[in-house]
């Protein structure tokens, strides 16, 4: 797990990797999407399966199949306004649980660039759209979007973290109910401190949550992450 | 930074807390006001003191009501018992002494707090979170013996009961008339939520009825959010008259239901009355508040600038740029928690910070939200971010958000009651 997350904190990216000068290799992305078949199916007549079909995956709304049972975590990220675009796609499958907490997708993730660039080049030809989505977009290279190695290593003050917490538990119950705001007692600590990056970072939107991690430095982040992963036991 | 001050801290610490570290009774901390602030204060310090100090409530009411989501009980949103709360696991679970009374005087020489049944309670740290009171005359024609027929509703409880059975005897195309107050008043959004949530009630009901709001402000808090979802939702039910329009110039006669505006009679057949606001008595006849009737405090701690002895939250305070709301109370409340256990026991004091989010709805699950963080300033409390609902969100967000606020209901009720 820790390798794992240390691979996806130096790759992740807000956009296209750099050297991606269109999206991807369709024809490569069809075979690599051979391991998302096992949940998903595309093109023509594609039903529900464990995952959501994936037609006209780029401009959809995130958890919006009707009839589809989604995880309260991709539902909320919907009700919040986020859309599939190469950015959240590309986030998403490099490692789900990071973008969507507790998510359904039961799939590690694609740690290569290359390999998501290719499967959303594929899945882009069963989208209503294929013109409109860019094929090297943007024109100014992207920042890259990454919580440094070092940075999960950070070991926590708990007794800070302990007093940090307070603020959450105006919202964020400390019994871990979880009616209308969700529960982040015992929570990995790198789940946790990924989470809470990606708000500070503008990756996850959620005016609150990103107005509540602006301010809290990785120290902090770090003290909260190891305050909350024990809070309950 | 953090350093020098813990050791600064830490050293007066050692010199407040000389009592107890010579082994004699242990600090004594009193909170005058069981409500979001002295709730929350009371139940950290007693629970993160882990019994080194001793906590006494002075709160007249076995039973708290919560402002907050009274509204939503007047739009059918809420029921009247979801609003009550006891203090049975602060005493039970935290050990706070409740002393069910009021306190009537504040004896800051001698430390002393004294109750209408004549208790006298001494203390080493005081917090006065008594909530507000109202500015006497702010609405001519108008006494607080006028509640039973144009209440304020604005303290919780009965008169929130009240105001509702008016509302629904109004006669079939009845007005209900509102006097807004002028700013500071607690809770910015609450009397336009209220509005929402009596039109949501009105719509079902009676849906002829029309809505008077008297209002002397320019501007108001989420305006743009309500005056759209008014709109959408009750179209052509609400008026509201501001400065421009005399909104200023408000007369009430509550025995024969009318209100007087800019020297014209309207008829109304219900009204709530919400006067301009000053910081609860207690804190006047305590010496603690300025001209303007509330209490100027220090940013980093909330601590009175009159009396270091003495911390106040909430409504009572002057602070800066927190709105007076539950959660800000609920927030400066563990800042103060945190600061006042440094300075009795020596414990670790961190660096204040402070957030506030209020949620409002504007019919049933169309939710909208505005909040900010903040910091101590030298001058006040400071904004350093805010965000705010927009208009033309779709329905679908204005639920989760709605959601959302279930979920901090119970958040902060657990978080001061449990
Ligand atoms: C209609 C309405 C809607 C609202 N909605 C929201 C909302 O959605 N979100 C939000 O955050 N806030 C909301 N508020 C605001 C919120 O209720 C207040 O800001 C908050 O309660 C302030 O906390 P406080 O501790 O200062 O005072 P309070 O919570 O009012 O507590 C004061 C307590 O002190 C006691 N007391 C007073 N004098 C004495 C005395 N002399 N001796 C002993 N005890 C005394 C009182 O009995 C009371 O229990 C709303 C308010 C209203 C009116
Ligand atoms: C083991 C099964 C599984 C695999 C493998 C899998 N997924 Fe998923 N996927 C799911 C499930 C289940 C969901 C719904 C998640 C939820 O509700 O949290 C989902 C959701 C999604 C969504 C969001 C859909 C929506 O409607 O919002 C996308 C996009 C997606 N998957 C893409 C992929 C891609 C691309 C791959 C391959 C790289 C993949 N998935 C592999 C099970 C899987
Ligand atoms: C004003 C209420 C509020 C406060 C205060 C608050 N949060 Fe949140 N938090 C939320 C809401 C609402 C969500 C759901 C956001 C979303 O849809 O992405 C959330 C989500 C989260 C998540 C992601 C949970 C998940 O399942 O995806 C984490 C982690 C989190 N908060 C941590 C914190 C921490 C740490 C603090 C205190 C420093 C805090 N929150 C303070 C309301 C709050």
């Amino acid at each position: 797990m820790r390798l794992f997350l240390a691979a996806f904190s130096i790759s992740l990216l807000l956009g296209l990797e750099a050297q991606a000068s269109e999206i991807g290799d369709r024809e490569r992305g069809e075979q690599l999407f051979e391991v998302c078949a096992h949940c998903h199916e595309v093109g023509p007549g594609a039903v529900d399966g464990i995952g959501p079909h994936l037609n006209g995956i780029f401009g959809r709304r995130a958890g919006s199949v009707e009839d589809y049972e989604y995880s309260e975590g991709l539902a909320r990220m919907g009700a919040d306004g986020v859309v599939w675009t190469l950015e959240t796609l590309d986030i998403y499958i490099e490692n789900p649980r990071a973008f969507v907490s507790r998510t359904r997708m039961a799939f590690p993730g694609l740690d290569d660039p290359q390999d998501r660039a290719d499967v959303l080049a594929y899945l882009r030809d069963f989208s209503d759209n294929p013109r409109d989505i860019p094929e090297a977009e943007p024109t100014a290279r992207p920042e890259r979007y990454a919580v440094a190695p070092e940075v999960l290593e950070i070991v926590g003050d708990r007794e800070y973290g302990a007093y940090l917490s307070s603020e959450c538990r105006t919202c964020h119950q400390e019994s871990g109910a979880s009616e209308g705001i969700p529960d982040i007692t015992q929570w990995p600590t790198e789940h946790f401190v990924l989470a809470m990056h990606a708000y500070r970072d503008g990756v996850r939107p959620h005016p609150v949550m990103q107005m509540i991690a602006s301010r809290l430095g990785d120290e902090e982040i770090a003290a909260l992450a190891a305050y909350f992963a024990t809070l309950g036991e | 930074m953090l350093m020098n001050r813990r050791v600064f801290l830490g050293a007066t610490a050692l010199v407040l807390a000389a009592p107890a570290a010579i082994g004699q009774a242990k600090p004594r901390l009193v909170v005058i006001g069981g409500g979001a602030g002295g709730g929350t204060v009371a139940r950290y310090v007693a629970r993160d003191g882990q019994g080194a100090v001793d906590v006494t409530l002075v709160e007249p009411n076995a039973i708290y009501h919560t402002c907050f989501f009274s509204n939503l009980y007047l739009g059918g949103v809420r029921s009247y018992d979801s609003l009550a709360h006891n203090y049975d696991r602060l005493v039970g679970d935290h050990g706070v002494r409740h002393v069910v009374d009021r306190a009537v005087g504040v004896d800051r020489d001698a430390r002393v707090v004294t109750t209408a049944g004549g208790e006298r309670i001494e203390y080493d740290h005081l917090v006065v979170s008594p909530g507000i009171d109202f500015v006497e005359g702010s609405v001519p024609g108008w006494t607080l013996d006028d509640a039973e027929m144009m209440p304020h509703a604005y303290k919780g409880g009965e008169q929130v009961r009240r105001l509702k059975s008016l509302v629904e005897a109004m006669p079939e195309g009845g007005v209900f008339g509102m006097v807004a107050p002028p700013n500071p008043y607690r809770c910015p959004p609450g009397p336009y939520e209220r509005i929402s949530m009596i039109a949501t009630l009105l719509k079902a009901k009676n849906p002829t009825a029309k809505i008077l709001i008297v209002d002397p402000k320019e501007k108001y808090s989420k305006q743009a959010l309500f005056e759209e979802g008014w709109q959408r939702h009750y179209p052509g039910m609400i008026t509201r008259i501001g400065p421009d329009f005399g909104g200023g110039s408000i007369e009430v006669r509550p025995a024969a239901g009318e209100f007087v505006v800019d020297g014209v009679v309207e008829k109304v057949d219900a009204a709530c009355v919400i006067p301009a606001q000053r910081a609860g008595d207690i804190a006047a006849q305590a010496g603690l508040t300025n001209d303007a009737g509330w209490v100027p405090i220090d940013p980093a701690n909330m601590r009175s600038l009159a009396d270091t002895a003495i911390t106040v939250l909430g409504d009572a305070s002057q602070q800066g740029d927190m709105p007076k709301s539950g959660f800000s109370a609920n927030s400066q409340a563990k800042v103060a928690a945190n600061a006042i256990l440094g300075e009795l026991t020596g414990s670790r004091v961190f660096p204040a910070k402070y957030s506030n989010t209020c949620w409002s709805l504007i019919a049933p699950e169309d939710g909208v939200k505005v909040g900010a963080s903040y910091e101590p300033t030298p001058e006040k409390i400071a904004s350093v971010h805010s965000f705010i609902s927009e208009t033309g969100e779709d329905a679908m967000l204005r639920k989760a958000t709605f959601e959302e606020s279930l979920g901090w209901y119970a958040g902060i009720t657990a978080d001061i009651f449990s």
